[in-house]
């Protein structure tokens, strides 16, 4: 036992290995630990998609639909209003949704839809999570004198178009979100689920 | 090894075998059930058990912890084939548990008790009991559903598979010091729709699909448990040549 | 290396923390330069194996918390939505009930060391006894932690142990209607055991613990030898004042603990992938049916670590003697560095006659313990069980006067431990 027969390299070695095994081991362990925070089958249930009948939805009227806790906005834009989007481009911020995080491809458009009269978005405000409010009528409006229709977020005054397009000059930095959602006849959206074909 | 060292071993060897045997006493348990070989890592299996189930069983008896699309998942079938063929619940969607249409007013009305939930009764009861026990009724004019059972008797359930498996008359036995005579064995004395060998084996599959909703993680965990196990050899012979390097210096 | 490495004190942060709160230091005495006996064999794993057990029962019953729903009309529902629902929860709420089981396992097996070699022996009563209170502590403990699920035993167990104080005279019912918060075991019962549990509990455990370990740390292990190291010789090659037969526990018992916990996680993931229920040993099948104050089941048992003292409590034929006999078992173990006067620690020199009422004594516990999980009914097992009662509580009697009036024939201790491998 004298300290010449220690042989120091095998003893790093195996000191080496059986920590990185061990090492391994605890960040396998620590997967399910972790994976546990996903949502549960209980949650992605109650958040699966859900469907929306637009059969009665007239003309500049608002639905409002609750998916995953969220606000979903359906309305169906009348031809005044469609005709008004494409001349507020210069006082916008992002005019041609050029921000691909804010809607799916489907919905890249000027009428931020896959069906120009009927606009579905999450009707949460991009600045601090404020829910705006539905101010549909081309009038003059107390906070805007020159109104197109839009949404006007009463938190901290950001004005969205009926696009959902954001302002220039508002504290809320980008659009509405477009949730993914898919028309499964001419009556009936689902919210949740691309199109087919869309990945 | 010195004769210390064994008797210490010796005595770890005799106490790891009481807990042994008093494990297996504990796993027994229950006598005179007929065992009911349930296959769960069987697909085919489970998806004619499921299918029993709904058909027989889930009229009456929830299953509030069993989720369809787990089902679609674990057994192996598309969300339409879930849907279309196993789900006759009004207004059920893919995410939903199984409940059945009767409410438990309705049950107690109907029973005299509350049909239970049967998501974990493979954990209480155990396979073996309910697959005797679904062989073991037999005709009971003095019941109020007609049927008894010799595994439970007098059981508020009446026999639902009684058009698959015919009907069965006791035959007793002699009474135990006055008591009512008890029941020997039972007899066929009207065929069912399918022979006693069809109907075992549509038991096993009811059986199995119930243990399976039992536990479902118990399909990923024994598959898991392996590679862990295996690991667990490597890491430990790691540890093992480790601690024979360094006690050279002790030894 | 030889002699400790005194020059290198840190620098730069570490040696400034260092300067002001001496961790390093303090690890460094209590791990490289705590000298235990070179002679441990395999009953000296069970005590690092308790604090590893100690470590899953907390991280695993952290994260049960936090979907665990401590309500009457929930917890049920909850457990079973660990167990479908939530991602890998089964494998969580395994590993936490399987090491439940296992703790005990463990530290019965460590205390049974105890009395092999006569670890509880002067200057280690100290140590004894608060590892007994860390006994008593983990029983009430898995106690409320086994009624959380609010399974059939849940609900009856509880009913049962908490009756056992109905029989103290005159308080009794008043303590029982106090500890349940309620007329009978309801949500309020649940809701402080989920407190107790924990919270409370687990608190004072650690806190225990940390006594424990400076207990031991203060007057050193014993070993299988009973030899005390610090009175023999010192100096060894790596240290001249540190005991000839002591070596030090860092790195030498460390990666000797390494490999039990290698073959103790092999067992303990055995249980858990596949057969968690340990056959209705450790999760029994009547808590899978939710809690009916009004259904019995046919058998009420507490789980296995508890059955040899329910044993004695239904085959003493008073109530109020049955619970005392019960106390009583756990009690006298608090006792034992009093009651024996041997000269030697270890049984490896202690007289047959020790030997034998060691052995009988541990037969006693574990019988008792498979008796206490039956149902209760057989004739010749409550005869049998009764006896092995007395030799139960014969152990100590014949313990003190056994060693108190000097009839034990001891064999001659070696000076320095002896090692056989």
């Amino acid at each position: 036992m004298t300290e010449q027969n220690v042989n120091q390299g095998r003893r790093r070695f195996l000191t080496a290995t059986t920590a990185v095994v061990g090492g391994i081991g605890a960040a396998f362990l620590a997967v399910p630990f972790i994976k546990s925070w996903q949502p549960s089958a209980r949650a992605q249930a109650a958040g699966a998609p859900i469907q929306i009948d637009i059969s009665k939805l007239e003309p500049g009227q608002l639905l409002i639909e609750s998916w995953r806790g969220l606000p979903v906005w359906v309305f169906r834009r009348n031809e005044q209003m469609l005709q008004a989007l494409p001349t507020l481009d210069e006082q916008l911020r992002d005019p041609d949704s050029s921000n691909a995080d804010q809607q799916p491809g489907y919905a890249t458009n000027p009428f931020r839809a896959q069906r120009p009269a009927i606009a579905i978005y999450v009707g949460i405000c991009t600045h601090l999570g404020c829910s705006p409010s539905f101010f549909p009528e081309l009038t003059p409006q107390p906070f805007d004198a020159n109104w197109k229709g839009g949404f006007f977020c009463p938190c901290h005054k950001s004005k969205f178009d009926l696009a959902g397009r954001v302002y220039t000059g508002m504290p809320a930095p980008t659009n509405l979100v477009v949730p993914p959602h898919r028309f499964l006849t001419d009556t009936l959206i689902e919210i949740g689920v691309d199109p087919e074909g869309v990945a | 090894m010195t004769k210390k060292l064994s008797r210490t071993s010796r005595i770890a060897l005799f106490l790891a075998g009481l807990v042994v045997a008093a494990a297996s006493h504990a796993a027994g348990g229950a006598d005179n059930l007929l065992p009911a070989n349930t296959q769960i890592g069987n697909k085919g299996m489970l998806q004619r058990g499921a299918a029993m189930y709904m058909n027989y069983c889930a009229g009456c008896h929830s299953a509030q912890y069993v989720r369809y699309s787990r089902l679609a998942e674990d057994l192996g079938l598309s969300e339409e084939q879930v849907m279309d063929n196993l789900v006759f619940q009004v207004d059920a969607k893919f995410g939903d548990t199984i409940v059945s249409g009767l409410s438990r007013e309705d049950g107690i009305a109907f029973f005299g008790t509350a049909p239970p939930d049967l998501s974990l009764v493979a954990r209480s009861r155990g396979p073996d009991w309910l697959f005797t026990y679904m062989r073991s009724f037999y005709r009971d004019p003095t019941a109020a559903t007609g049927w008894n059972n010799t595994v439970f008797a007098n059981s508020s359930m009446p026999h639902v598979l009684w058009e698959l498996q015919g009907i069965q008359e006791p035959h007793y036995g002699e009474p135990v010091d006055g008591g009512d005579p008890p029941v020997e064995h039972l007899e066929l004395i009207q065929a069912g729709l399918v022979t006693p060998g069809q109907y075992d084996a549509s038991l096993r599959d009811l059986v199995s699909f119930l243990e399976y909703i039992g536990e479902p993680a118990a399909l990923k965990r024994q598959a898991l448990g392996v590679w862990v196990l295996l690991f667990l050899a490597i890491f430990t012979t790691l540890a093992w040549l480790l601690k024979r390097e360094y006690w050279k210096d002790v030894h | 290396m030889a002699g400790p490495d005194k020059a290198a004190s840190p620098k730069g942060l570490l040696g400034w923390i260092e300067e002001r709160l001496p961790i390093l230091a303090f690890t460094k005495a209590h791990t490289s330069e705590y000298y235990a006996p070179r002679n441990f064999n395999f009953w000296y794993y069970f005590g690092s194996l308790a604090m590893l057990v100690l470590v899953n029962q907390i991280v695993t019953g952290i994260w049960l918390t936090m979907n665990y729903k401590p309500s009457a009309a929930e917890a049920f529902h909850s457990i079973e939505y660990m167990m479908r629902d939530v991602d890998w929860g089964w494998l969580i709420r395994y590993m936490h009930s399987t090491g439940a089981s296992l703790f005990f396992v463990v530290v019965y097996l460590h205390m049974f060391r105890g009395l092999m070699y006569g670890s509880y022996r002067k200057p280690r009563e100290l140590l004894w006894v608060i590892g007994m209170f860390i006994y008593l502590v983990l029983m009430a403990e898995a106690f409320m932690g086994y009624v959380l699920p609010w399974g059939q035993m849940s609900g009856w167990g509880a009913q049962v142990i908490i009756s056992l104080f109905g029989a103290i005279p005159w308080i009794g019912e008043g303590l029982v209607e106090f500890i349940r918060g309620d007329y009978l075991i309801s949500d309020a019962t649940l809701n402080r055991f989920f407190a107790l549990h924990v919270i409370a509990l687990p608190l004072v455990l650690l806190l225990l613990v940390v006594l424990h370990l400076g207990a031991l740390h203060t007057v050193g292990s014993n070993n299988p030898d009973g030899v005390e190291i610090k009175q023999g010789p010192k100096g060894n090659r790596w240290s001249s004042e540190a005991p000839s037969d002591g070596i030090p526990f860092h790195p030498y018992y460390t990666v000797k603990d390494i490999v039990g916990v290698g073959f103790f996680l092999i067992i303990a993931a055995f249980i858990i992938f596949f057969e968690p229920t340990f056959g209705g040993l450790f999760l029994e099948k009547d808590n899978f049916v939710p809690y009916d104050p009004l259904v019995t089941p046919e058998h009420i048992v507490p789980v296995w670590y508890f059955t040899p003292y329910y044993a004695m409590l239904r085959l003493v034929p008073d109530k109020l003697l049955g619970v005392i006999v019960m106390f009583a078992a756990i009690a006298v173990l608090f006792l034992l560095p009093w009651l024996d006067r041997g000269k030697v620690r270890s049984w490896r020199y202690r007289g047959t006659a020790f030997k034998i009422a060691l052995g009988l004594f541990a037969l006693s516990f574990v019988w008792l313990g498979k008796i206490g999980g039956g149902p209760g009914t057989d004739a010749a097992e409550t005869v049998i069980g009764r006896l092995l009662t007395v030799v139960y509580f014969g152990y100590f009697v014949f313990l003190w006067v056994y060693t108190h009036f000097g009839f034990e024939r001891t064999k001659a201790v070696p000076e320095r431990v002896t090692t056989h491998d």
